[in-house]
This record gives C-alpha cells, structure tokens and sequence, in this order.
C-alpha cells in the first residue's frame, strides 16, 4: 500500500498532469496542435539523437560492464577487487550532471590537466575539433555512469552463472566456445538484453549531464523540454513541452516493459 | 543399449597441492573394466580431488592417470570421453531434459536426429522418458539427477564419475536413486568412480571401497571386507560404528574385561590398548543372578532403527554400544541390568598412553 502510493504520488500523477497538459493549448483549450509539432525538424533531430546516444552509450556500457562485471566474478567473491569495484560502481552510477560534465572538462577539456599534458607530449586528440562539446563527447561522458550500471545489474546473473555448467560442459566434450555458445551465452544473453535496455532508458532520460556539457543546439530531447519551457527565446509553449515529454515517457515505458519482461526470462534461469 | 565400454583405470602416485596443504599425497587406484570403486572419506580427506584430476578438471602435480591403457594426464578434460555426474544443479536450466542428454551428443556431431534419438533411448534407460520436454526447475532432485546419469552416459564414456551424486537429495529418494545407479551402471558396464562421505551408500553401492584420509588411501577392499576386517583404526572407526575398549595385549590377543580376543595384526607387543570393537560383536543377556563383573552393566538408552536396534550400556568407567535384532533388543529395557558378552572376532587395536572413556 505505501508502495503503491508513492508510485500513485510520484510517478502516475504526474505523468497525468504532464499528459493532460500536453492536449491544452495557452488557452487551456483542447488541442492536437502540440503532438503536430513533434514533427518539427529540430525535435524530429534531437529524437533521433537522442536515440542514437542512447543505443551507442548502451552498447558500449554494456559490453564494457559486462566485460568488468566477468572480471569481478572470476575472482574471490569476497576480495578486494570484488568489493572496491562493486562499491565505486554504486557511487559512479549515480555520478551525472554538472558535477561529472565538469570533472571531464576539467581533466580532458581543451584547458584541462590530461589534454595539456597529452598535447605537450605529442598527442593533440583535439586537432580536428573540439569533440567534448559535441555528442561524441557527450557518448564518452555518460559511458562514465553508464559502465558502473551495467557493472551493478550484471553481475547478478553473472553470479547466477554455476561453475558446475562450464564444467558438465567440459566433460561432455565441449570446449570454451562450446560452452559460451551453447550454455553461458543463452543464459545470461536476455539479461544482457536487459541491461541494455534499461541503460537505453537511463541515458535517454538523463538531461543535466548534457545540458552543463552542450549549451547550444540542445541535441538531446529533454533539452527541448527545457527551451519549450524557458521564454528566453519567445517560445514559451508547455503544452508542447509536455507533448516531448509524453514522447519520452512513451518510449521510456516501452524500454521499461520490455526490461522486465527479460528480466523475468532471466530470472527463470539464473 | 548401450554396448558394455568398461576399461582398466589406473591412478599412480597422484599428488596434488594447495598452496601448502596437499590434498593427495601418492594416491595409486586401479580400477578394473566395468567395476564400481566408492571412494569414501571425510570432509577434504582427498576423494574429489582424486574425482577431479581424472575428470581432467584440475592438474595433477604428480604422478600418471591411465584410462584403457592410454595415459591421460595431460589431456584436457573435453577430450577424455569421461561422462561425469556432479552433486547437484548441473543440468543446463535452459534445455529441456532430452536438450541436456544430447548435448555430449552434439559436441561429437552428431546429427540432430540421431541424438534425439538416443537421448531419449538413455533417459528411457533411467526411467525418464516420459520427462523429455521438461526443464530442470520442472523436476525433483531425484529426476534431475537421474537426467544428469543419462546425460554421462550418452556419450558413452569409458568412465563414469559420480561426485555425490545423492548428498542433496532426501532419505527415500537417495537409496532409490542408488540403487537405479547400480542397475544401470551395471546395465552399461563403464568403469566407474563413486565418491561419498556416506558409508551406507558406499558400502551398499560398490565393487570395492577405498577409505581415504589426508589424501592417502587408507583401505580398498570389498565392502564386507572394509566393514568386517578394517585395516587401520581409521578406517574401523570411519567405517561403522565402533566401542573403544580398553584392554591389555599378551600374546597375539587383547584381553578386554576377562575376554580375550584375537587381534587382525597379532604381531604387535604386549602392553596396554584400545580394542576397536564393532557394535553387533557385542550381545547382551539379563538372564539370571546379575552379579557384579567387569562386563555387567545397566541399559541407559535403546534407539530403534527398523530391524535392529541400538542399546547403549553403562559399565561404570565406561559405555558401550550393542546392535542387536530389535526384537532381542526389546527384552532390554532402559534401566535392565545386564550382562555383555564380547564376540571374538579379530580386531584392531590402538596404542595411545592415555585411554580414553568408550565411544
């Protein structure tokens, strides 16, 4: 019951009054004219942005993490390397916004410590363009939250993972390909899936870590909400920013279900 | 069916180290075509690492295993056509049952049909067929473990290993398991390697039984042998339960509480010792005029276990433990006193300065 209140509080109500908004126009009449205007260019672009640093960040996380999180899993369930990565992923995972846009300014921005010192011995990874501004910029520093998430929602089904199977597998005649094709592989593929999924939905929704790194163009949705929202350039229309947000809480859902629905399979197994 | 495959397997002077504990220390077995050896021991006395380094899961430091005559030890694990059974959860959760006896199958490409085929030729030979489209999570300990004997014998293996095969699953269900193990273990004829830290089911199961302890082999022998005739104090203390009187050896014999009785290895020096003497050895009688002795004393408890019975006897400086016929047993009520006598079987003895009280 106080689950279901909180969820009610925090979450149903209000994406009912974002939705409810998104249907009004400055009159609070009804209108359609907030969901056409999807449809205008920049917003089509950042979706499709958006979309497109969310499955790069995902995938890239992803393989990473679950690289580290099979490191983490191969040593001593109780050693150092164990409980240190398992304890930095958590703080890391929650380390976005201003504070981590800054810290990767600061170290490899075109001022920072790391590209003075790269650039002095050689290596200017800035000679064709500042990239740190640009989305590839952006892909790398969420890569920075992105990795230690995968690392914590991983390694669960990496522990589910039974040495007796790798070694069933072995004495039926199977090799090390054998048994990541035929057993590891399908196991912990769905969980896999999930992971990237839900890693999918963690960059898609995530707004001030871009926001202190790109202040122009907005390439990523929820800075669209954010310039709808602000009059500063005239174009105060919140209706239409609940339009992008409904957008987003759209697909968001649908990552989200399709998350649990393989975490279910999962669990089924591991 | 199945062809009988057994082969002679030979472990020699196997060793094996941990850091600086050794876990086997020069084991030698040989196992003969189709026989079935019960390794039996305590907790890290050896026995699975023995299982293990002839599975090819881990490598020996010393010594050689030879499998039909071809010496293995340095072939890994997937090209030792070993079939093996683990203590538990070693079903692939995501294959159906016939998915899980054809997998060895397909490693050794065989074709789809045919090893559909035979994986549910092997799980009819354990019973199971009727179970062929069912995942792990939809049976019982006792059908996954049968799933997985099917599993290790569909490859036919020139050797089948069996790590406690039964250690997870419930009373009823294991001695049913073990013998349906034996039925078809002697159905295919593998030569085949059982480690327990159960005695019953070692001594029910096996050809033969090696007691190990540190990693040495203390005793192979069939199991009545092991049981009747244990070759050192471990092994009689290991295998069954034994009374540890004290008592004086002259001549070949210990004489415990006025009883003489002849020793296993009577080459040994007179002087004081513990005779290591067998529950059943020991009979009771509360007939007569009890007059004090040496070996009479009062019945402190009686535990039933089915056929026969348990009685445990107070003599005072000590207590010993009678197995008897219950219905023998049932005239020996908790608090009768009673007379014992000693059975003369040969025993084993054990010299330690300080005695201590019966167990």
């Amino acid at each position: 019951m106080p689950f279901l209140a909180y969820v009610g509080f925090f979450l149903v109500l209000p994406s009912v009054i974002i939705g409810i908004g998104a249907f009004l126009n400055a009159d609070n009449a009804f209108t359609l004219d907030n969901f056409r205007n999807l449809s205008r260019s920049y917003v089509f672009k950042a979706t499709i942005d958006t979309t497109v640093i969310s499955a790069i960040t995902a995938l890239l996380g992803a393989s990473l993490g679950a690289i580290l999180a099979y490191a983490i899993v191969t040593g001593s369930p109780n050693g150092l390397l164990r409980r240190l990565t398992v304890s930095a992923s958590g703080v890391l995972a929650q380390f976005g916004g201003v504070t981590l846009a800054f810290a990767f300014i600061a170290s490899i921005g075109s001022a920072g410590f790391v590209y003075l010192f790269a650039k002095a011995h050689g290596f200017d990874y800035y000679a064709h363009g500042i990239w740190l501004f640009d989305i590839p910029g952006l892909d790398l520093v969420y890569l920075y939250f992105q990795i230690p998430l995968m690392v914590l929602v991983f390694l669960p089904a990496l522990d589910g993972i039974k040495p007796q199977w790798r070694e069933a597998a072995e004495s039926l005649g199977g090799n090390t390909w054998h048994y990541w094709r035929h057993v590891a592989g399908p196991l912990l593929f769905p969980a896999f899936l999930g992971a990237v999924l839900l890693l999918f939905a963690n960059a898609f929704s995530a707004y001030a870590t871009a926001n202190a790194l790109i202040n122009q163009g907005q390439p990523v949705l929820a800075q669209q909400i954010a310039g709808a929202m602000s009059s500063e350039v005239g174009a105060f229309e919140p209706g239409f920013a609940k339009a992008i947000a409904i957008e987003m809480i759209i697909i968001v859902t649908l990552v989200t279900i399709l998350y649990s629905l393989l975490q279910r399979r999962t669990a089924r197994w591991l | 069916m199945m062809e009988r495959s057994g082969v002679e397997v030979r472990l020699e002077n196997l060793v094996r180290r941990y850091g600086t504990v050794t876990a086997l220390d020069g084991l030698s077995l040989t196992l003969a075509p189709g026989e079935l050896v019960a390794l039996l021991g305590p907790s890290g006395c050896g026995k699975t690492t023995a299982l293990r380094l002839l599975a090819g899961l881990e490598e020996a430091d010393e010594g050689r295993i030879v499998i039909g005559g071809e010496d293995v030890t340095g072939l890994p694990a997937n090209r030792r056509n070993i079939g093996m059974v683990f203590q538990a959860y070693s079903l692939f959760p995501h294959m159906v049952a016939w998915e899980n006896v054809a997998f060895g199958l397909q490693m050794r490409r065989v074709n789809a049909a045919e090893r559909k085929k035979r994986a549910l030729d092997m799980l009819e030979l354990v019973g199971l067929g009727r179970f062929a489209n069912r995942y792990a999570n939809q049976m019982s300990g006792g059908q996954q473990q049968r799933v997985a004997l099917a599993r290790a014998l569909a490859i036919q293996p020139q050797v089948l290993l069996l790590d406690e095969p039964l250690s997870a699953l419930d009373a009823k269900v294991r001695s049913r398991l073990r013998d349906e193990i034996r039925r078809v273990q002697l159905e295919v004829g593998t030569t085949t390697l059982f480690v327990t830290h159960d005695q019953e089911e070692a001594l029910a199961i096996a050809d033969r039984v090696g007691v190990m302890q540190a990693g040495k082999l203390e005793q192979l022998g069939p199991p009545t042998l092991v049981y009747s005739r244990p070759a050192t104090p471990f092994v009689a203390d290991f295998v069954g339960l034994t009374n540890r009187m004290s008592g004086t050896v002259r001549a070949g014999a210990v004489e415990v509480r006025g009883t003489s009785i002849p020793l296993v290895h009577p080459d040994v020096p007179d002087g004081p010792a513990i005779a290591l003497i067998r529950p059943e050895a020991v009979t009771l009688a509360s007939d007569g005029e009890m007059e004090e002795g040496p070996l009479v004393g009062t019945v402190i408890a009686v535990a039933f276990l089915g056929a026969v019975s348990r009685v445990t006897v107070d003599l005072g400086d000590t207590t010993v433990l009678a197995q008897l016929p219950t219905s023998a047993a049932s005239q020996h009520p908790a608090g009768t006193k009673v007379r014992l006598a000693l059975r003369t079987d040969p025993v084993l003895i054990q010299r330690e300065e300080a005695v201590p009280a019966a167990s």
